[in-house]
């Protein structure tokens, strides 16, 4: 099989995942929803983005691989309404009542992550029977953060908009109430904190669900609403007014007017980068097919030093960028200060930057210990950590050990981080995990003295690498939210396109200074 | 010598006489009403004097106001066009008693041929055939006598019958009448449209020829004597009693008949003195048989109508097989002149303008050559009684173009244009956009090139008749010749040109259109990296009801029809979408105009030209109030109800009351008209905004 078929087999059950993500509740629960006249999240999204916009979906696969529905029962993404990028959080009623359950506590605060660190306008399409209750140990008490999260980033300066479809009560009822404006469906929007029949046991006072927290009361009487509208597509309608109105700036320089496709057709990716993770690749053959076609299109920065690190300086759909992209796999002192050197001077010009991940880690051996690669790896990762400029991360291929940390992995907070099907990330590879384990084992049972179960280690080591194989996979991090989704290489100048011109709403500067190198 | 020209008219056939002054060297002069400040023929005038208002009998009919601009302007001459004042005696003798040079017949010319009776008892004395007159007086020598039989005095076998208006022309004041009992009432509905349209109740009675061919002769007389015939135009492609398509020669005119005619036509010139550029119109019976054959008659028919008349021996004049009548002479340069120029390959305007300074016509006509045809491009719908319409004319694209107004010098299109591109239509004049004149070395070639000309002149903003014409000029009784003035009446063409597959297609391809249209950088249009529902548009066709809907989504980097699922996109850009359906490529032009009323998508390619109205997205719902409706001021409680369902309102009439924060409230009409809903009863709460009632303005029942 060559590497574009396997990476086509990669890709259509992606596109499967995808599918059983995007089919909710499924039928019966889509048909129900259907028949009460209401439109699906993502026909929501639809309608409230600008007409033929793109539309960037975050963490689809959400809760991938755990006992919850694929996707959190709730869609977010970034979408542009009224010419504005704004991130949108569109609760999903067809799984069950669009109930939080964790792993819709994660990608909802991923996605406020993302409002607030390229601080962008929120929008909550908001349908949600509350909170999951057999997973509220779990989500109760962090989950407090989605509400400080909405009167923050209004404190901060970016809107928040509540477009109120149905239930929104108990604590769901603070999302319209924290959020700076507010529209409410009539008939069908119902936020309160306590429902009749709470009310009835609290109080004995005897309620309807309209009086309570109907939207004709909230708009005339509480004043929680702020617009009323007569069917979802008016609410829609509303929230694209209010968006039209917030006279949103963006704060990052724009981007060159005009720019060429790349060098190299980006389709070229699927033949370019190997399934096989043990195959190098260049990837300068990725980079000019995802940067324009500038002439050059792209200057490589220090070509003849610590060459298994490519770094060099290009633009992406107008906007300049510094890129940094494994090329042998391993880290060694040369390619670290290299990085180090790089990321400095992109934050002295104000580059964003991209880093490409194919890489199994930093170099080990005495050799390399006593030249300091511990000094120079944390030099890389210090530059990496303190860098203000944003950084976008892509995984290409391999991403193991602290090569994740100084490529700017997940938790060196990339503005957004993608993953090819076909990457793996880990502490190590599972052959070498399960090798180390077995080696760990061995000489245990050699200082005991006892004989080692050389079967049962066969055994061991088999099931070891099956486990760290498919917890390596891209499927299985991006189900834990360890990425910002799985991408189509093909794409991934377009998504990369999309998070820089995202990235650029809020200041692009560099860092002032860095934490004690070692030097 | 003239130097100086006014030209008393509007549109088309303002440009096509400025287009001859700049021939001869002569300067122009508009004038023009409000309503056409910024239109092409204001401004290709070198001088233009405004006439203020905007309906004619303010400014195109005032002919003292022309003639005090003609003096202003410092023009030394006069044309009057066709229409509005060109036939109007009256106007000619003032323009003539200003001094100027009048470009038309004398007055006295006009003036025998307005009265249509007293025309066709001059042309019947000069010994041309008329059809049978029944008057009520049938020795009453008044030419004017309005006929008004009795039923009963007129036989059967007299019906149909055709009223006309005497001062009339256009359809105005027509009336066929099959039933000797609706006779009364129609004379008396012709006569109060003869009297409103043209100051003249006058009216007379005329066997309707079921079956005939509108046969007129071009004729050209100067000052010296010299008649010249040029030959016959077909006019009988008509709605409604006026012409769309002309042609010459006529399919159906042998040399015989034309020999007839043009010796019928000569007669009548001279008999009344005729100068200039003229036509007579004549009737040709071409029914079965001839039903009318008998009916020819060169003695004074008038007096001997009855029904004993109505079938007597027939004219002498009616040999050759069909019978062939006068209907009229329209003293002026006619609409569909330029079928005639380009067999002739003369200007009319030219020679009207020799004339009328004095010049001999030289010697014998030239030969005709080829065959010639013209089709009138109007703001109408033919689907809706041909309903005049109005608007922008935001593009206007004839293809292949070979002369603009003037001559032909060899076969090909000539297009005389009163609009371009930004053009208003207004609703204060005739509805003709354009005139499309193809000529070729025969009848097949002239008709085909114009039915093509039209199929793929891009025509955007306002409804026409282009589909229709296709249509007549693609039907294969019109290419064997094989019509009458029945023939749109009989034939059902008004559906568009583009069947439901086409209208989708290019539906799709208006929303493919717009979407590039809307494109951002270099990014994909509509990309999504999680595949969900297709992005969704609606069109409404015009001349449709019912929306189409058409769906596509993004695939990485290209758009892909979703519905209709079985056409291919093979390129997209703002203006042009390039779609592959059912084995074949074609390119749709596509243009977008957005006015208070939406936007509209205007698609032209191969079979189709629609205009697609897009239905809004997310429509506001205030958007939907109805026109008329009265909404509450305030949240408040209605008091009571003053008015029912149906009851005709005045403007200012109490139509309920309202009671918000301890005041009253008056509810009223705000213009005439009648209660067409009442939403609201005593006691009920309403809040603001809410529709109380709807008053339907009157006239707008609609």
């Amino acid at each position: 099989m060559s590497d574009r078929e396997a990476m086509l087999e990669r890709l259509a059950e992606l596109e499967a995942e995808h599918a059983n993500a995007v089919s909710g509740g499924g039928e019966k629960y889509v048909d129900r929803h259907r028949k009460r006249g209401k439109l699906l999240p993502r026909e929501r999204i639809e309608l409230l983005i600008d007409e033929d916009s793109p539309f960037l979906e975050l963490s689809p696969l959400a809760a991938w691989g755990t006992d919850y529905a694929v996707g959190g029962s709730v869609v977010t993404g970034i979408g542009v309404v009224e010419s504005v990028e704004c991130m949108i959080v569109a609760n999903d009623p067809t799984v069950r009542g669009g109930a939080s359950n964790p792993w819709t506590l994660k990608k909802c605060l991923r996605a406020a992550q993302i409002a607030r660190e390229n601080r962008l306008p929120t929008i909550n399409l908001v349908e949600s029977g509350g909170a999951d209750l057999p997973s509220q140990k779990e989500i109760f008490i962090p989950g407090g953060e989605l509400f400080r999260n909405l009167t923050r980033a209004s404190a901060a300066g970016c809107p928040t908009i509540a477009l109120v479809f149905g239930n929104s009560t108990a604590g769901g009822a603070y999302v319209p109430g924290m959020s700076d404006y507010v529209v409410m469906v009539k008939e069908r929007a119902k936020v309160f904190l306590g429902g009749p029949p709470l009310v009835k046991m609290a109080t004995g006072e005897e309620s309807d669900d309209e009086s309570l927290g109907g939207g004709e009361m909230h708009a005339r009487t509480s004043g929680l609403a702020d617009y009323l509208a007569v069917d979802e597509h008016d609410a829609l309608r509303i929230g694209r007014r209010i968006v039209a109105r917030l006279n949103w700036r963006k704060l990052g320089p724009a981007p060159a007017s005009s720019y060429a496709d790349p060098l190299l057709d980006p389709d070229g990716l699927l033949d370019v980068v190997p399934t096989d993770l043990k195959v190098p690749f260049d990837p300068r053959e990725v980079i000019l097919r995802l940067v324009d076609g500038d002439d050059p299109a792209f200057d490589e920065f220090k070509p003849l030093y610590g060459t298994s690190l490519v770094t060099g300086w290009a633009r992406l759909h107008g906007y300049p960028i510094g890129i940094l992209a494994n090329a042998q796999g391993v880290l060694f002192s040369e390619e670290s200060q290299k990085a180090a050197q790089f990321i400095q001077l992109a934050n002295q010009s104000d580059i964003p930057l991209l880093f490409l991940h194919n890489t199994t880690g930093y170099m080990v051996g005495a050799e390399y210990e006593q030249r300091g690669i511990i000094k120079h790896g944390s030099l890389m990762i210090n530059a990496v950590s303190n860098s203000r400029v944003p950084h976008l991360s892509v995984i290409m291929g391999a991403s193991y050990g602290a090569g994740n940390y100084g490529m700017c992995g997940r938790a060196y907070d990339p503005r957004f981080l993608f993953t090819w099907p076909n990457a793996k990330s880990a502490v190590m590879g599972p052959e070498q995990l399960a090798g180390v384990l077995s080696i760990v084992a061995r000489e245990a049972s050699k200082a005991k003295g006892q004989e080692y179960d050389e079967a049962g280690d066969k055994q061991m080591r088999a099931y070891v690498e099956q486990q760290i194989e498919s917890e390596s996979l891209a499927f299985f991090l991006s189900g834990r939210l360890y990425d910002d989704g799985v991408i189509d290489p093909r794409d991934t100048r377009t998504v990369l396109g999309l998070c820089l011109s995202v990235t650029h709403n809020a200041p692009v500067e560099g860092a002032e200074g860095f934490g004690v190198f070692r030097m | 010598m003239i130097r100086r020209l006014l030209v008393a008219n509007r549109g088309e056939i303002a440009r096509r006489v400025f287009h001859t002054c700049r021939d001869l060297g002569i300067e122009t002069v508009a004038v023009f009403s409000d309503a056409d400040a910024d239109a092409p023929f204001v401004r290709e005038a070198d001088r233009a004097v405004r006439l203020p208002g905007m309906a004619p009998d303010e400014t195109y009919l005032r002919g003292d106001l022309i003639v005090a601009a003609a003096r202003e302007s410092g023009a030394d001459a006069v044309h009057p066009g066709y229409g509005f004042l060109s036939e109007n005696a009256e106007f000619a003798e003032q323009v003539i008693a200003a001094g100027l040079t009048w470009v038309g017949p004398p007055p006295e010319a006009i003036a025998a041929m307005g009265s249509k009776i007293a025309a066709k008892r001059l042309m019947s004395e000069a010994g041309v055939p008329v059809l049978p007159q029944f008057a009520s007086e049938p020795d009453s020598d008044d030419p004017r006598a309005v006929a008004h039989d009795p039923p009963d005095t007129l036989a059967d076998a007299a019906f149909p019958l055709l009223i006309k208006a005497s001062a009339g022309g256009g359809g105005r004041g027509m009336r066929i009448v099959r039933d000797p009992d609706d006779l009364p009432a129609q004379l008396e509905s012709a006569r109060d449209e003869a009297q409103s349209a043209f100051g003249d109740p006058t009216v007379f009675c005329e066997p309707y020829v079921e079956t005939g061919r509108h046969i007129e002769m071009q004729v050209l007389a100067d000052t010296h004597g010299n008649v010249w015939l040029l030959g016959e135009r077909d006019c009988s492609i008509q709605r409604r009693h006026q012409k769309v398509i002309e042609e010459s020669p006529s399919p159906v005119v042998t040399p015989e008949l034309r020999a007839e005619l043009t010796a019928a036509a000569k007669a009548a010139t001279k008999a009344i003195g005729y100068v200039g550029a003229g036509t007579v119109e004549f009737l040709l019976d071409v029914s079965p048989g001839g039903q009318m054959r008998n009916l020819g008659a060169k003695e004074r028919p008038e007096l001997q109508s009855r029904r004993e008349g109505a079938r007597e021996g027939a004219g002498e004049t009616a040999r050759g097989g069909d019978a062939f009548f006068f209907l009229e002479m329209n003293t002026r340069l006619q609409v569909e002149h330029p079928v005639t120029e380009c067999r002739f390959g003369l200007d009319l305007v030219a020679m009207q303008i020799a004339v009328a300074e004095g010049s001999p016509l030289d010697g014998e006509p030239p030969e005709p050559r080829g065959h010639a045809i013209e089709a009138r491009v109007y703001a109408e719908d033919p689907a809706a009684e041909w309903q005049p319409q109005t608007g922008t004319v935001h593009r206007f694209g004839v293809p292949d173009v070979d002369a603009r107004f003037g001559r032909l010098l060899s076969y090909g299109l000539r297009l005389d244009s009163g609009v371009e591109p930004g053009s208003e239509v207004s609703p204060h004049y005739d509805a003709m956009l354009a005139k499309l004149v193809t000529w070729g070395p025969t009848r097949q070639a002239a008709v085909r090139r114009l039915g093509a000309a039209l199929a793929r002149t891009e025509l955007h903003g306002v409804r026409t008749n282009r589909d229709l014409l296709v249509r007549v000029l693609d039907h294969p009784e019109f290419r064997a010749g094989d019509f009458d003035t029945g023939f749109l009446e009989r034939q059902d063409l008004r559906t568009p040109l583009a069947d439901d597959r086409t209208t989708h297609v290019a539906a799709l391809a208006a929303a493919l259109a717009d979407a590039a249209s809307r494109r951002v950088g270099g990014l994909p249009i509509a990309w999504r990296n999680v595949r969900s529902d297709p992005l969704v548009k609606e069109f409404v066709a015009e001349g449709r009801d019912e929306a189409v809907g058409v769906s596509y989504r993004c695939d990485r980097d290209r758009l892909v029809a979703v519905e209709p699922d079985d056409v291919e996109v093979l390129d997209v850009s703002p203006g042009e979408v390039t779609l592959a359906a059912d084995g074949v490529v074609r390119r749709f032009a596509v243009e977008t105009t957005r006015e208070t009323t939406g936007e509209t998508a205007w698609v032209d390619g191969p079979g189709v030209h629609v205009g697609l109205r897009r239905v809004p997205r997310l429509p506001d719902p205030a958007a939907y109030v109805a026109t008329g409706a009265l909404l509450a001021p305030m949240p408040g409680v209605v008091v009571s109800v003053a008015v029912a369902d149906g009851e005709v309102v005045a403007e200012g009439q109490t139509v309920l009351v309202l009671e918000a924060m301890k005041m009253r409230h008056t509810i009223a009409a705000t213009e005439p008209g009648v209660v067409t809903a009442v939403d609201v009863r005593p006691g009920q709460q309403v809040e603001a905004g809410a529709v109380l009632a709807v008053v339907t303005p009157e006239g707008d029942e609609t």
